[in-house]
């Protein structure tokens, strides 16, 4: 496995941990009630989304590129 | 002499051959964190009631520390990118900033995050002392709510000569605020942020005290899990940045100079390492931090 399809697996990874962390702020903030929790879930899944952006961005820049490893 | 197949592809397994031994490498990583995270679960699901502590990591710190390795990760392949489209300077600069985290993560875990757990203390009382420190613990209403038992008692030791001086026959403890309102519902819960020990000083008699230690690796399997791993990733994480330092140091221009592909099947293999250390750290967030 080239570089390039590890970092694909490892960004979907990230996301999905950026959107398991934003669950579990809401999960947290249901209970608690404390709107530190749900800064933290807004952020996690700003996160997430940020992530999907850069992983479709960063197909793009490599089709573009032609970089085959 | 040469090494060959450092830039062309073996006719045999149609790789070069650092590519072959990365993955050989990483093959057997996989093998030393698996059984490391497989301790993990079996301690876990083996643990006494109440032995298993819940939100003594700080949420925040962790989830910053995660968000610094999955950047480092982007920069280093931006910059295997650059060097692949002949932009040196522009690989300069990202590798500067995967190195920039790495030790920025090893920073915040050296400097912050361990010696806190160093600097606290809990007191492990015995099963027939539990009943006398009722009012610290709170264990009436928890056994009525169906919540595990408490059977230590935490904070800042007051009194750290009365570890070695047999004469002193009390534990002086700043309690953790848990301890002070212990049937508050809103301790019933782990909390997931740093809060500091309070001014309240229990006094405990040192007969009902199994164990009193600090949150290092000796205190309990869980901080024993938690200090082999992360230490263990520590260390990795260490070795990546020496590695990355070694490749952003002029001496590596002069590999670019001679044959740029060379260098960046270096930075392509030492990527691939830096992602799987980050990709553990991925696993060790959530399994520490949050579950």
């Amino acid at each position: 496995m080239s570089l390039k399809a590890f970092h694909f697996v490892f960004i979907f990874l990230s996301t999905a941990v950026a959107i398991a962390l934003g669950a579990w702020c809401v999960a947290i903030d249901m209970i608690e009630g404390e709107s530190i929790y749900l800064a933290g879930a807004i952020a996690s899944f700003a996160c997430a989304l940020a992530l999907i952006i850069y992983g479709v961005w960063f197909y793009r820049k490599m089709k573009r590129l032609g970089i085959i490893t | 002499m040469e090494i060959p197949y450092t830039i062309s592809t073996r006719p045999d397994t149609g790789l070069w051959n650092a590519k072959v031994g990365i993955w050989l490498f990483l093959a057997s990583e996989v093998m030393l964190f698996g059984g490391l995270f497989s301790a993990y679960i079996f301690l876990r699901l083996d643990a006494l009631p109440g032995e298993w502590p819940h939100g003594l990591l700080n949420v925040p710190v962790g989830a910053m520390n995660t968000a610094i390795l999955i950047i480092s990760s982007v920069t280093v392949v931006l910059a295997w990118a650059a060097l692949k489209m002949r932009r040196y300077r522009a690989y300069w600069w990202y590798m500067l900033v995967t190195i920039l985290c790495g030790i920025i993560f090893l920073v915040v875990k050296l400097t912050y995050e361990w010696p806190q757990k160093f600097e606290h203390y809990g007191a492990k009382l015995k099963p027939e002392a539990l009943a006398k420190y009722e009012k610290y613990l709170g264990n009436e209403r928890r056994t009525e709510k169906g919540l595990e038992p408490r059977v230590e008692i935490t904070g800042h030791l007051e009194n750290h000569e009365a570890l070695a001086d047999p004469n002193i026959k009390e534990f002086e403890i700043g309690l953790d605020p848990v301890y002070v309102e212990p049937n508050n519902p809103a301790n019933d819960r782990p909390h997931f942020f740093y809060v500091p020990p309070t001014d309240h000083v229990a006094k405990i008699d040192k007969e009902d005290v199994e164990r009193n230690t600090s949150f290092g690796p000796w205190h309990n399997q869980y901080f024993a899990t938690y200090f082999t791993i992360t230490g263990l990733h520590g260390l990795h994480v260490l070795g990546g940045v020496l590695v990355f330092t070694y490749m952003w140091l002029p001496v590596s221009k002069k590999v670019y100079q001679r044959n740029p592909e060379h260098l960046a099947n270096r930075v392509e293999v030492s990527g691939l390492f830096w992602h799987f250390v980050d990709l553990i750290w991925i696993f060790v967030f959530p399994l520490f931090y949050l579950l």
